[in-house]
């Protein structure tokens, strides 16, 4: 029992679907127990950090570790847990990414604070209580993690020697990725390269999408609830920004083929640095404005205006990848100053 | 202070059209703002929204796409191509925090040293009135370590594995 390789899950700022398509792999679950023993599984199992702490350097042999760094705690889980596992991997969107937590990259420490604790519908706080990272009490201080400016990727707070995308990763990729690690583990088998992309595909979501694909002259956008696409259609050909043109396969193009846009929770294509820059190019492509010999003003007015009708452009394109895009966050004073 | 800030803009100019009138400009001696630094490229189509983030990711005050009349490409499509992005690059960068006088896209032919020599003077002197970007020092650096009490606390708690 005691060689069994060991197995770590862990969440930082996340949502807790990347363990729930974990436990989707069904009833391979029980190969991954009857292989690995847990070492720690905060959402399954009852694990402490102390626990963790006890063990020796490189005690773990793969710790799957998803969510964004948000805060000083997920920070320092990050470093714990790369310290006690021989291989650490960013598991899921967040920790590979950024993902939707570090779509907060998009405003402000202050903002995000402002909106969670006071002005949003549901909020009742005419005392304007915000948490402090430092309180007094009888006994002591008491403190709470540091909020951070930005949200970070994984690989940006400590070294990761493998990389699982999607939000969440599916669970066949992510059993396609346990067999490989079992087999390596058991019997020698290869491993892919360090810092290699695991559990999904190198083209773009479009080669798994079985919608069908025409000459794209796009002549309005429209945001999904706006228009019901035809279905068996491209729907970035009906004006809906779907960004599969951008994004990696290894989902089997799962929401374009039931009617709903890519929103590119795969990140980037191989070689890709920025998923965002790369969509705005492909959107650039296919717009059914501007040809040689037209009035050069009188076009740019006409694209600028079909231009205004995709809402949110950051937030579209960069939904998933903000925290490793090139710029990563935004700017928030003018002047070089920096905000929050 | 505005007296010593040089900008740094990188132009990417296109090799049939902006860069012969950059040569043009040279060779006619007009005197321009040395802040531009040129790159050749093929075509203003060639122009990745990639290199232009790269660009002010790493210390560009701004950047300055020229190509030929639209029209006028030499791979026919290529400048309008390049107008398509650059009217989404435009919505994007100020979602970024970051002034549309900082990229800027002009057409400049082969014949229009005159016309470049006063893009990149006019550009120089509306980034030197904004000041300096430095994305990385200025917005990529400190994360909100306002306190530092809480992250130590943590490391020591998480250092010292103690008994129930």
């Amino acid at each position: 029992m005691a060689d069994k390789p060991k197995l770590a899950m862990y969440w930082a700022a996340a949502c807790g679907g990347c363990e729930i398509s974990t436990l989707n792999i069904g009833d391979k679950i029980l190969i991954v127990d009857e292989i690995f023993d847990l070492a720690f599984f905060p959402c399954i199992a009852d694990f402490k950090i102390k626990d963790v702490q006890g063990y020796p350097d490189g005690y773990i042999d793969v710790c799957l570790f998803n969510g964004a760094i948000r805060n000083s705690e997920n920070e320092e889980m990050a470093h714990l847990l790369r310290k006690k596992s021989k291989v650490l991997v960013a598991f899921g969107s967040c920790a590979y990414e950024g993902c939707i937590p570090a779509l907060s990259n998009l405003t402000t420490r202050q903002a995000t604070l402002n909106t969670v604790y006071l002005d949003n519908a549901s909020i009742d706080n005419p005392d304007k209580v915000f948490p402090l990272e430092v309180t007094q009490i009888a006994e002591g201080e008491l403190y709470l993690p540091t909020f951070f400016h930005t949200v970070k990727s994984l690989d940006q707070a400590v070294p990761v020697d493998y990389y699982i995308p999607g939000c969440p990763p599916e669970p066949e990729q992510i059993w396609a990725v346990l067999e490989v690690v079992v087999n390596a583990l058991l019997h020698g088998g290869p491993l892919p390269p360090a810092g290699s992309i695991v559990g999904a595909g190198r083209v773009a979501v479009c080669e798994e999408c079985p919608l069908e694909k025409n000459v794209k002259s796009i002549a309005q956008f429209y945001r999904p609830y706006e228009i019901v696409p035809e279905p068996g259609l491209c729907l970035l050909e009906q004006g809906i920004v779907c960004v599969g043109p951008s994004t990696r396969s290894g989902c089997g193009a799962l929401c374009p083929r039931v009617g709903m846009r890519c929103e590119g929770c795969y990140g980037p294509l191989e070689g890709v640095e920025d998923q965002g820059a790369k969509m705005l190019s492909a959107i650039a492509s296919v717009v059914g404005v501007g040809a040689a010999g037209e009035d050069e003003h009188e076009m740019a007015k006409r694209l600028d205006a079909l231009m205004d009708t995709i809402a949110d452009p950051a937030g579209t394109f960069y939904r998933f990848s903000m925290a490793h895009s090139l710029l990563k966050r935004v700017r928030v004073n003018g002047n070089g100053d920096k905000g929050g | 202070m505005s007296e010593q800030f040089k900008p740094v803009i990188v132009g990417f100019l296109c090799n049939w059209c902006s860069y012969r009138a950059a040569d043009l400009a040279g060779t006619s001696r007009i005197k321009y703002a040395p802040n531009m630094r040129p790159i050749r490229v093929m075509c203003s189509g060639r122009v990745d929204p990639q290199f232009v983030l790269k660009a002010l990711k790493e210390g560009a005050d701004g950047v300055l796409i020229a190509g030929c009349h639209p029209g006028e490409c030499h791979y026919v499509e290529g400048n309008i191509k390049a107008l398509r992005r650059f009217s989404l690059l435009k919505r994007l960068l100020s979602q970024w925090g970051i002034e549309d006088e900082r990229v800027q896209l002009v057409w400049a032919s082969a014949s229009e040293g005159n016309v470049l020599a006063a893009a990149v003077d006019r550009m120089t002197e509306q980034v030197r009135a904004l000041g300096p970007l430095r994305w990385q020092e200025s917005v990529l650096s400190g994360n909100g370590h306002g306190h530092p009490a809480p992250i130590e606390t943590i490391a020591e708690v998480l250092a010292t594995p103690e008994e129930v």
